[in-house]
């Protein structure tokens, strides 16, 4: 009998031994080895283990009656030594050795832990084989353990959502922006998270940890870059494995990676075969199960002397998480091109992606519905031409014919406590209720909830509402969507940023039904936004989702030079000031210097290189960013006040030096002037900005909705106020009130056209409370966007500069 | 056969953005999108000029930063109702880096 020692009883040795057997019965003495003290199990099967949906016993694969009917010798809980290849025999820990004409390796992988401070302490643990399991079991049976998890791939999810039904508070620690960013995409990803959350595990993407805290050698914490603790009984890490090649190595075979084998899976040397996570084939290496059965056949083919070669194919992925539908297959990032067919159905949470290249399916994320997973990951392997399905590729292989997609599904979906009027709290269920008791219009959903009575931005939601359920009965009025992504406006996706708590503009994307997988160029400002005006803390800025003045904070000009505009608070400046604007102006080579009619100095023509320096030397003499180019705060006009002028009642510079303070950096819809001037003579022309404040002997009279553009317009006036502590809250409130209403765009005099004196008064003049909110939510914004753009660029000008400059090698 | 020029690192475009390479002929805009997917077209806009390399990405395309001229990145087409072209310039991504064809930057004048 020829024989054969394995090193290594996983699934891939596991396979290969069966076909072996198959293929030649008796033909083979077997000695097995395996470090841990069992023989095969479906390891890929854990994650029910730990869930509790299964036992051990129903996932072992070789059983003892098993291993003794082939004639296996078992040396499990024994781990090898060494290899001697010259004698061809395994030394085994206890010094046996055991002869091998043909020897396997199948020593798998080992988790990778990341080496934190702390990783030693007792309850720092992988998760990768049974013992690992049990533990996690064990912990959860204590009442009120906490887990954290840190790796949001594959594995740390299937850990944490077994944790979570076992009873654990679960957090789960995500070093990149979306979860299985190997093999979702961004909008997966997003309605993978939601599913989790729901479950109640905490998840934080984009997060880093410091180290791990413990107590009596015991863990206690997680800390994470920020300095915050995520306290925790058990830390499960869950960031990759890497190759267990040590006896490879030691014993002299090629190993890279993992141990190097040829197509019919020998290594380095003819006599020693591997097979499964231990192995590189191409430069590949292996971590999904389909792959490594593929390798096994061709074990058993080798070692019986037949032919036979492993091919590398494509892979598909699903999550073993019970309710989390997804399923990923192929390339679906890299790659010129390529197309995508994206289809979203938000009612059902479902999201579709096929990417498209040469009329084949190159790859294929799906979430919600993946029922159509196998077809398409068929339609990816056998490189399918499928130019003549390609309009109905999406929909999958039953679909014949087709209607278009419901423009109102995402109404649709929302839940009946969806709030839809912001104003008077009216949620769609009521509104639901109000059309069943005879509403079957927008007045009569007015007259009986009020919804849409007040700011009326909702009113395309509520008419939406009455669409779907009074169906061909109501005839929706035509309007005006956002673009050609989304048939919403900017009123019912501003209500559902609200409303249904979108913080990332994935959730936007989704969650709205976007036609497309990144918007466009109308789109994405808006959205952008919305998201940084109604979530400030929540949402993170996207400057690629901003037009080139704000992403570059200056004005691009029509050769493609930038304007440069330091701020002047209040209009006023110093000689210093004004002796560095000069040099600056010099040293940069600066062909025009115009005074602004914001009441101060524009530098024009500098070149785009240059600008992170020129804010450098701007910023040495103590001047910031003057936001000329921003749809936020541009200046505070002024007059001299009662400082020279003899007719001036109140220091008019002094309070717009104080509004340009606690305003600049503010984003709004679009452009925000002001001006302040010290008496009705109004000097400062404060009656044609966005927002004017007149001061008269008792006090501040201010107004709002001036224009002096393409229109002319002049304010009306929102209230006065009798000090000037009053007026800059007032200011800040309608600001913020205007923020967070009106559409993107629109200046406070539109969207004072479309909601109402009437209404902004009701929000932040008449109702004091409401006044503070509005306060206290335009304060929270500054906290994170009150600050110098130019400064912080400055300390990376290798952003502004070439990518790279080739003149001198394109003249060789 | 192509002749590669090694650039840059990928990440040193960002996501959905783009950075210039200076030639001899011109500048080229290097775009990476949201797949990380890179091409390299003429940094001129065929309307009046405009920095394309300063404008929005959105898929495969980007919109000039001067008047809203949109551009298939791919093919330099001018899309929708203006009509015009750019040159585009093979460009790939080998293990992170950025590589530009060759031939092209030495013997193919970008305007």
């Amino acid at each position: 009998m020829k024989k054969l020692v394995v090193i290594g009883a996983g699934m891939a040795t596991g396979r290969a031994l069966e076909h072996l057997f198959e293929t030649e019965p008796g033909a083979w003495d077997v000695t097995l080895f395996n470090a841990e003290p069992r023989g095969n199990y479906n390891r890929i099967m854990l994650s029910p283990v730990l869930s509790g949906e299964k036992t051990y016993e129903e996932i072992v694969t070789h059983d003892a009656d098993w291993y003794e009917a082939h004639g296996v010798t078992c040396r499990f809980g024994e781990k090898v030594a060494s290899v001697d290849r010259d004698r061809k025999v395994v030394i085994a820990e206890n010094g046996d050795e055991v002869a091998y004409d043909k020897l396997l390796f199948g020593t798998g992988s080992n988790p990778f832990i990341i080496p934190l401070p702390g990783h030693d302490l007792d309850g720092v643990i992988a998760y990768r084989d049974l013992e690992d399991t049990y533990r996690m079991m064990e912990t959860a049976g204590t009442p009120g353990a906490k887990a954290v998890v840190i790796g949001g791939g594959l594995l740390g999810l299937e850990a944490a959502a077994g944790l979570r039904m076992r009873g654990m508070e679960v957090c789960v620690v995500h070093l990149m922006g979306h979860l299985m960013d190997r093999q979702l995409d961004e909008a997966a990803g997003y309605l993978l998270r939601k599913a989790l959350t729901d479950r109640g595990i905490e998840i934080r993407c984009s997060t880093n940890s410091k180290q791990i805290l413990g107590e009596n050698g015991k863990v206690r914490a997680l800390e994470l870059d920020d300095g915050t603790e995520i306290p925790c009984d058990l830390l499960v890490m869950a960031v990759g494995i890497r190759p267990n090649v040590k006896l490879a190595q030691e014993c002299g075979l090629a190993v890279g990676r993992a141990i190097h084998v040829d197509d019919q899976m020998v290594t380095s040397d003819p006599d020693v075969l591997a097979v499964g996570e231990c192995v590189e084939h191409n430069g590949a290496i292996f971590g999904l199960v389909a792959p490594l059965y593929d390798q096994a056949k061709v074990v058993a083919k080798t070692l019986t002397g037949e032919h036979d070669s492993f091919v590398q194919r494509e892979v598909s992925t699903k999550l073993k998480v019970t309710g989390c539908d997804l399923f990923s297959a192929g390339d679906f990032a890299d790659g010129e091109g390529r197309e995508d067919i994206v289809f979203r159905d938000p009612a059902r949470g479902v999201y579709k992606r096929i990417v498209i290249e040469d009329n084949k399916v190159v790859g294929a994320v799906m979430y919600g519905d993946t029922s159509d997973g196998n077809w398409f990951f068929g339609l990816i392997k056998d490189g399918t031409d499928i130019a003549d399905m390609r309009e109905n590729l999406i929909f999958g292989p039953a679909f014949q014919g087709g209607t278009p997609l419901d423009p109102l599904a995402a109404v649709a979906a929302l839940p009946r406590d969806a709030e839809i009027c912001g104003c008077n709290g009216v949620c769609k269920g009521q509104i639901e209720d109000a059309i069943a008791a005879g509403a079957t219009d927008l007045g009569g959903i007015r007259a009986t909830t009020k919804a849409s009575a007040s700011c009326g931005t909702c009113t395309g939601l509520v008419e939406q509402v009455l669409a779907v359920t009074l169906g061909d009965d109501f005839v929706m009025p035509a309007s005006q969507s956002i673009c050609a992504c989304t048939d919403m406006t900017h009123e019912d996706v501003r209500r559902m940023i609200k409303s249904q708590k979108l913080t990332s503009m994935a959730a936007v994307f989704q969650e709205c039904g976007w036609k497309t997988s990144c918007g466009c160029h109308v789109c994405r400002p808006a959205l952008n936004f919305y998201l940084l005006a109604d979530w400030p803390l929540e949402y993170q800025d996207d400057p690629q989702s901003r037009f080139i003045n704000e992403r570059k904070h200056a004005n691009i000009q029509k050769d493609g030079t930038f304007s440069v505009v330091p701020r002047m608070w209040g209009g006023i400046t110093t000689p210093q000031e004004l002796r560095a604007i000069a040099d600056a102006a010099e040293k940069y080579s600066v062909p025009t210097v115009k005074v602004t009619g914001g009441q101060r100095i524009d530098l024009l023509g500098v070149k785009g290189e240059d600008l992170p320096s020129i804010w450098y030397d701007l910023n040495q003499a103590g001047m910031v960013s003057g936001y000329a180019y921003s749809k936020g705060l541009r200046t505070v006009k002024t007059c001299v006040g009662t400082d020279h002028c003899r007719f001036g009642t109140q220091d008019s510079t002094g309070l717009g030096i104080k509004l340009e303070k606690t305003l600049h950096g503010s984003w709004t819809p679009h452009k925000l002037k002001l001006a302040v001037s010290g008496c009705p003579r109004n000097c400062a022309e404060a009656t044609c900005k966005d927002i004017g404040v007149v001061c008269v002997d008792s006090g501040y009279q201010i107004s709002i909705g001036g224009a002096a553009g393409m229109d002319v317009r002049e304010t009306t006036l929102l209230a006065q106020v009798a000090t000037e502590e009053e007026a800059i809250d007032l200011i800040k409130a309608v600001t913020q009130c205007y923020r967070e209403h009106a559409k993107y765009l629109d200046r406070i005099y539109k969207w004072m056209d479309k909601v109402g004196l009437d209404w902004i008064q009701d929000q932040v003049v008449n109702d004091l409370e409401s006044r503070q909110a509005h306060v206290y939510r335009f304060e929270l914004s500054q906290s994170i966007y009150r600050k110098d753009p130019w400064a912080e660029h400055a300390k990376k000008p290798e952003k502004y500069q070439p990518l790279a400059d080739l003149t001198l090698e394109a003249a060789e | 056969m192509t002749d590669w020029i090694d650039i840059a690192a990928l990440e040193d475009v960002p996501q959905r953005g783009a950075r210039v390479v200076k030639t001899r002929f011109g500048c080229l805009a290097v775009f990476r999108t949201a797949e990380d997917e890179v091409y390299a077209i003429e940094n001129s806009c065929p309307h009046k000029k405009g920095p394309l390399a300063e404008g929005i990405v959105h898929g495969k395309f980007v919109t000039c930063p001067l008047h809203n001229w949109v551009i298939s990145l791919e093919t330099g087409l001018v899309q929708g109702a203006d009509e015009g072209e750019v040159i585009t310039c093979p460009a790939r991504v080998e293990d992170g880096r950025i590589l530009l064809d060759s031939t092209f930057l030495t013997e193919r004048a970008v305007a």
